[in-house]
């Protein structure tokens, strides 16, 4: 009998799988950000659902993309059937994938991506808005417990990598976006002494990462620039850093290569490349490179993995 | 399907006979019966379901609105064979398969048994199911069908009929495995001492089965798929379920393509050949370029690769012409052209309506026969005689005069009836049987199968399309 292959339509709908769950879960924290942001004295509410949707990449889904309101955004990031990355149709689309490859699932996995996902297919508008906090943490738990059932019952075979590849990508890319969308407010010359730069905006940028309590511990509630900047892209310790992604993608490659084999594509390559980089990597250097220009070409950097993925397994 | 009448008196009923006295086979079953009591029996059905819901083993309903993910009932009472009454059983469910593959290979060869006169030429050659450009081929081992299901029913204490044949991609054999698992987890009891003989080998056999089909082109351990429609296809459950105990790739038509004589699927290691098929898609809509060019479910030019031997399907297309509803009536004679035996399980006594004579006999008993459509399924389409009103009775009776050769009739049967779950407490119900007999370079035949309850009070339809329910099946080890 020979080793059980993997279907290259089964790898795919288990990376997306994780993507999708990835996203939900990133895009509740970003709109957990503008909210936060939102309640704060002296803001413009409306600017603050802006970079929500521009990190979200669903800019071009509101009619007014300057007069952005909290209604919009959970129609438009929560609700939304046609909107590919709406909280909703991430997390349908994630039992959808799961259902057509349900054997290569575990009975624990099918059952917590089957389990919740009817509760925001039921919701309208009003409901969400009667308790956007509560969905939010809903959601957030629904990627955890996906997370933890595929973590704690999946024999680590390439069906497992697979997951964890589409879950790393989706969170090195909503990071980046995060980061493209904030890096005005992560300039060094904005770090003035005794300057008016508001606090509350980089600790926004925190929050959206759930990284306030890591940081912390990290700065000792030294906030700047430089420090959130690093925190974000190099720290290899901070699970939604840019750097901490690209170290678990590269893993989950070089994983798939020795149950392959020891087979190698041009996505090792550059996984590897950039993990290298990213650890040798000072703040310092991507300020002088610019950090707009380093977060764009990161981006890049990702979805040409993205591309070289979809390659190198046949999807 | 199943269809009786409800006698009283003559009906049999497997567990008390005819004379109310428990028959030996089901000495056990009544103890536990009455030492649960029927209420505590219901608690435990409702955890039967439950179980059933969580595994998600669903049935669908083709066509009908309502719940996508319904379950067929389960009835917790088991149906039970001495080994003796089996064996019977087993000799002529082997003896039927093996007739049915002969004459497969008969008519798509030289067609002996219809220039013996013994089968009308037309049915075989203008049925729907008869594939052309299957002349000539030569399926490994010779074996056109390879899961024969044979739907048998009892009608004494020994006597049992065929009702009909199954070659193309018979169903439920999920339910007979799961079934049996249900209840050994939830009534150990019952099967302590190894009463009872295990089921749960099938899997391994089917896949021995597949492996000894494997094509002329395979020149190493065959790889052996499963090919599903995909996850809405209401018998999706057992494809995939099937699949994993053997441990092989579930595909669909996407995953595969020809080239170069072989089949291929897509892995994510690249193209690895496919040998061996076990397709559960009809034939029509298995290759675009040979068959309904609109079909999205099958794969470009796999017919071709077939009839050349670069890949074995299972079953072969063209299989459909021996469980054809017109060819039924002509299994016995089978037996005796081919294997020059005696057949072992009669037919039911059939009347062919394309026949003047014996339409005109089956119009002037319409009350007290069954009457069905020789190209129908699934229960459906069909005039129960002696449950019909006269104003239905009319209008069959049109149908079957506009298109008499579509219409075959059968004496209405005294079918056994197996106590079931029913409500209150637990009554007698009619049931019927579908073995499983796998046929690759030998037979191989799990003792029992699937057994099929009508579980309305009175009802003769088993169908699970129509309200039916299935119980675990034992063959007992002596």
């Amino acid at each position: 009998m020979t080793d059980q292959v993997l279907l290259s339509r089964t790898a795919e709908s288990l990376y997306w799988l994780a993507r999708y769950v990835e996203r939900a879960d990133s895009t509740a924290r970003l709109i957990e950000m503008g909210y936060r942001m939102a309640m704060l004295p002296g803001s413009r509410s409306a600017y603050e659902w802006r970079s929500v949707a521009a990190a979200a990449g669903c800019l071009d889904r509101f009619e007014d993309p300057e007069g952005i309101t909290e209604a919009a955004i959970v129609r438009t990031l929560i609700l939304d059937n046609d909107n590919p990355s709406s909280i909703r149709t991430c997390l349908e689309r994630a039992r959808a994938n799961g259902r057509s490859v349900r054997t290569a699932l575990t009975m624990q996995l099918w059952e917590v991506l089957n389990d919740g996902w009817r509760k925001l297919e039921l919701m309208d508008s009003n409901e969400v808005l009667r308790d956007l906090p509560g969905v939010l943490d809903w959601v957030k738990l629904r990627g955890a417990t996906i997370r933890g059932a595929s973590t704690s019952t999946m024999l680590r075979n390439d069906n497992y990598l697979f997951l964890g590849l589409g879950g790393y990508i989706e969170r090195a890319d909503m990071t980046l976006r995060l980061l493209d969308v904030k890096s005005y407010l992560l300039l060094p010359e904005m770090d003035v002494v005794g300057g008016g730069r508001d606090h509350h905006q980089w600790t926004s940028v925190l929050h959206a990462t759930s990284a306030v309590r890591a940081y912390h511990h990290v700065y000792r509630g030294d906030y700047s620039p430089w420090n959130i900047a690093d925190f974000l892209i190099l720290n290899a310790r901070f699970p939604r850093s840019v750097a901490f992604s690209y170290s678990k993608i590269e893993k989950s490659l070089a994983m798939l290569s020795e149950t392959y084999g020891g087979e190698e594509h041009a996505c090792h390559a550059t996984a590897r490349e950039a993990v290298r980089q990213l650890k040798h990597l000072q703040m310092g250097e991507i300020f002088r490179q610019g950090l707009h220009e380093f977060v764009r070409s990161t981006i890049g950097t990702t979805r040409r993995l993205n591309s070289e993925i979809y390659e190198a397994y046949h999807f | 399907m199943v269809e009786g009448r409800q006698t009283g008196n003559s009906m049999f009923d497997e567990m008390s006979g005819s004379d109310g006295i428990v028959r030996v086979p089901y000495a056990r079953i009544a103890k536990w019966i009455d030492a649960v009591g029927s209420d505590r029996l219901k608690q435990r059905s409702a955890e039967a379901e439950a179980i059933f819901r969580r595994i998600g083993i669903t049935f669908a309903v083709y066509g009908e609105g309502g719940d996508p993910e319904r379950l067929i009932p389960f009835d917790l009472v088991p149906r039970v064979f001495s080994a003796g009454e089996w064996g019977h059983l087993d000799r002529g469910i082997q003896q039927r398969a093996r007739a049915l593959n002969a004459f497969l290979y008969d008519v798509y060869h030289r067609g002996e048994i219809l220039k013996a006169g013994i089968v009308p030429e037309q049915l075989v050659y203008q049925n729907a199911a008869f594939v052309p450009a299957m002349v000539g081929v030569e399926p490994p081992g010779r074996v056109y069908s390879h899961i024969v299901g044979i739907d048998i029913v009892r009608t004494g204490e020994s006597s049992f009929q065929v009702l009909e044949d199954n070659c193309r991609t018979p169903s439920g054999v999920s339910y007979m495995l799961e079934n049996r698992e249900i209840m050994m987890r939830m009534f150990p009891e019952l099967f302590a001492g190894g009463a009872v003989q295990p089921v749960d080998s099938y899997a391994d056999h089917l896949l021995r089965t597949l492996e000894e089909v494997a094509p002329p082109a395979c020149k190493q351990d065959p790889n052996i798929v499963v090919l599903t429609p995909g996850a809405f296809n209401s018998a999706y459950y057992e494809h995939s379920f099937l699949a994993d105990l053997m441990g092989v790739t579930l595909v669909e038509a996407n995953d595969l393509f020809v080239d170069e004589g072989r089949v291929w699927m897509r892995t994510t290691r690249g193209p690895q050949v496919v040998d061996v098929i076990y397709r559960r898609i009809d034939d029509d809509y298995i290759d675009p370029l040979a068959f309904r060019p609109d079909s999205l479910l099958g794969v470009p030019g796999l017919f071709d690769v077939y009839r050349a031997g670069g890949v074995t399907l299972c079953s072969a297309p063209g299989a459909g012409v021996a469980d054809d509803k017109s060819i039924y009536i002509f299994v016995p004679q089978m037996i005796e052209f081919y294997l020059g035996e005696t057949p072992i399980l009669e037919n039911v006594p059939t009347w062919r309506c394309s026949e003047a004579d014996q339409c005109a006999h089956v119009l002037d008993k319409l009350d007290e026969v069954v009457v069905k459509e020789v190209h129908g399924s699934g229960g459906y389409g069909m005039l129960i005689g002696p449950k019909s009103t006269e104003e239905e009775r009319a209008t069959y009776a049109e149908r079957i005069r506009r298109n008499p050769s579509e219409f075959i009739a059968q004496p209405t049967l005294d079918l056994s009836t197996v106590p079931a779950m029913d409500g209150d407490g637990i009554g007698p119900r009619h049931v019927d049987l579908r073995p499983y007999c796998l046929v690759g370079k030998q037979m191989r035949l799990v003792p029992g199968g699937l057994t099929r309850v009508a579980l309305r009070k009175g009802s003769l339809v088993v169908n699970s399309s129509q309200g039916g329910g299935v119980k675990d099946t034992w063959v007992l080890t002596s």
